[in-house]
């Protein structure tokens, strides 16, 4: 009966097997890696960010996140740097610091109690958090992760900066290993209840996967896959945030 | 007006006893009755829905009523096992004693153990292969999912006593656990029915209220809590034991019926604003969501409880148990997938796994996506036939006492 069962799944799956390569076609060229508008909009404001740009003072920025916010000894082909260069291109004049702190291996609880010694040591402007993948991975209790949010994003809104939530990346190989929804869903409340802007990075790449934008199925061993989708991922980011502080082009020049 | 209760009262025919017994040989609490094929087919449903909801990103699953309300094809299941079990076991326990129907509960949990072990072993295949297979430097965090095979000691033990439960195969343990406790449920409500539903929500209560968990490894807790879930089982239980018959009047008053219909609407304004939050996120009062948010699955918030409620509430009043399509060959699949659930909910996971192995290896695409889940629909129907059909002609070989499964080493 298995047997029976596998071929029908294979035979099954080899009638779409020209639906594969026709997508393969399509990552061979250069990425299109548009977003849809949607995905972008935040009705949560960066005040702070805007005030900064706009009063001529530098923006300094500061990426808190976990290994998905590197590529192993590709550090600047990672996404922060590439919001940062999109930052410098599309603010002009504007002086724009970006550093990185990578917390890998650590629940959100634990990098929120690092977070405000972040702020007072290295004193930005925004702070980006990427968070929940760590605590996927380990089956930490939803509700505690909740809170360890939220209590994140309550010492950051005390200390005085604008916050943009990062949330997990897509992975579609390892979706029936982890449950990623309820992190993506409490990392929404709480981003709705502090009223800042929530960087939807799951939406997006699932959007870019569906689009034929990128195979993320993919098992590549290189590392091109990773570096352009962290160019678009950083690409996306800084439209996001220049939307949020509701920076268009008019008022930077 | 019809409900679950009538069937309770209704006379046996002889037809649908002969499929009945093998499955289900004292679905008969408290008067004689025949097999109830809306338990069935809503079940059958549920094992449908959790399959498709499985299949990760499948398009066809905005077909499954988790993106239209609070509740899911779960909270189906567990009422739906806690409905039949008590029906069965219930029997058993009024006519041969606590010890024997304490005794053929736990072998149906051995049975359901043994289940969930297998799948297990389907997952460690699976995981073990994407472990050796994939390396993608952009999900190199991502993979961390499979450091528990580094200390394959721990986690194989821990998964035989059921803390580690990987995405997927948490249902079958809640099961297990609820089946667990069943007999002392039973007992109770031999003693006072009402009672016992009254416990049941107190501990549902003080699972909100002390937050009660069971823990999981490597950490974390059971994603579905059973001292918040029981109550549905419980309730389950409570229905088949002459609840649903008491309740038939609140069940027919428009009153209800309006109540139900509000929430639901309710339920479907709010999920369209949570899938839709771009385009409808602003119709969303703040205080609300603030009340609101998040929806727990894992303790079975009472929006959910309460949805499910609504949901049976016009189920039973909408369609009454002599509906006619129930005996039609199109419904067929549906009622025969309800009424082998342990073996066509393991397949399921089976094949959800399997779906998304050819959904990452061959192809993926919505078109894809369309055919993986309409074959292992098939798949599901066909084996529930295989099975009818050998329980059948097992039977018929048992009455005329040959193919002893016995004296070939006793039969599970």
């Amino acid at each position: 009966m298995r047997t029976a069962i596998l071929s029908l799944v294979l035979l099954a799956g080899l009638l779409a097997a020209p639906v594969a390569r026709a997508d393969d076609k399509r990552v061979e060229d250069k990425p299109a890696c548009d977003v849809p508008a949607y995905l972008l909009n935040s009705e949560s404001t960066l005040a702070k960010v805007a005030a900064a740009v706009k009063g001529g003072k530098p923006l300094n920025v500061l990426v808190v996140g976990s290994r998905s916010s590197t590529i192993t000894s590709q550090e600047t082909s990672a996404y922060p740097a590439r919001l940062l260069a999109m930052l410098k291109e599309k603010l002009g004049t504007v002086p724009v610091n970006l550093s990185v702190e990578i917390q890998s291996g650590k629940t959100a609880e634990e990098v929120a109690a690092t977070l405000v010694k972040l702020v007072e040591a290295k004193s930005p402007t925004l702070v980006i958090w990427q968070t929940g993948t760590y605590d996927a991975i380990r089956g930490i209790d939803p509700d505690d992760f909740r809170s360890a949010v939220d209590e994140g994003v309550a010492a950051l809104q005390k200390a005085g900066v604008d916050v943009v939530l990062v949330n997990l990346q897509y992975s579609p190989r390892t979706e029936t290993m982890t449950s990623a929804p309820p992190y993506l869903d409490n990392m929404r409340v709480v981003a709705q209840q502090h009223d800042i802007p929530l960087f939807d990075r799951f939406a997006i790449m699932h959007h870019w996967n569906d689009s034929g934008d990128f195979d993320l199925f993919s098992a590549t061993h290189g590392v091109e896959l990773a570096k352009r989708v962290h160019d678009c991922l950083g690409r996306a980011l800084s439209k996001f945030v220049i939307d949020a502080a509701h920076l268009d082009q008019t008022q930077q020049n | 007006m019809t409900s679950i209760a009538d069937s309770i009262a209704s006379t046996r025919r002889p037809e649908s006893a002969a499929a009945a017994a093998p499955a289900a040989p004292a679905i008969t609490l408290p008067a004689v009755g025949e097999r109830e094929l809306r338990l069935d087919l809503f079940r059958g449903l549920a094992l449908w829905l959790i399959f498709l909801d499985h299949l990760p990103n499948n398009i066809l699953a905005w077909l499954t009523i988790r993106n239209y309300g609070f509740s899911d094809a779960t909270e189906i299941f567990i009422f739906i096992s806690g409905y039949t079990a008590a029906f069965v076991y219930g029997r058993a326990m009024v006519n041969s004693g606590f010890v024997i129907a304490s005794a053929r509960i736990l072998r149906r949990v051995w049975q359901i153990y043994v289940a969930h072990v297998f799948l297990f072993t389907i997952f460690l295949a699976e995981i073990s292969y994407v472990a050796t297979r994939f390396e993608n430097p952009l999900y190199s965090e991502e993979m961390g999912i499979m450091d528990f095979l580094k200390q394959p000691d721990v986690a194989i033990v821990q998964a035989l006593i059921l803390r580690f439960r990987p995405v997927n195969l948490d249902v079958l343990p809640l099961y297990i656990v609820l089946m667990l406790f069943l007999p002392v449920i039973l007992w109770l409500m031999k003693w006072r029915t009402d009672v016992t539903l009254v416990l049941s929500a107190g501990l549902y209560a003080a699972t909100w209220y002390f937050d009660l968990y069971l823990s999981a490894y490597p950490n974390g807790v059971w994603f579905f809590n059973p001292f918040a879930w029981q109550l549905l089982f419980v309730f389950g239980a409570w229905c088949a034991l002459g609840g649903a018959r008491r309740m038939s009047r609140i069940l027919s008053s428009n009153v209800t019926l309006w109540i139900c219909i509000a929430y639901l609407a309710f339920g479907f304004c709010v999920a369209m604003i949570w899938n839709f939050p771009p385009q409808l996120g602003f119709l969303m009062p703040k205080w609300l969501e603030r009340w609101m948010y998040p929806v727990s699955k894992t303790d079975l918030d009472v929006l959910r409880f309460a949805h499910f409620l609504a949901l049976a509430a016009i189920t039973v009043r909408v369609l009454p148990k002599d509906w006619a399509p129930l005996k039609s060959v199109w419904l067929r699949p549906l009622i025969l997938c309800g009424q082998h659930s342990l073996e066509i909910f393991c397949l399921g996971v089976f094949l959800a796994f399997a779906g998304h192995f050819v959904l990452a290896e061959v192809a993926g695409g919505a078109a894809m996506h369309v055919v993986v889940s309409l074959v292992g629909i098939l798949i599901m129907s066909a084996m529930a036939w295989v099975i009818s059909w050998y329980k059948r002609s097992a039977d018929k070989d048992a009455k005329k006492g040959i193919g002893n499964a016995d004296m070939a080493g006793g039969s599970l």
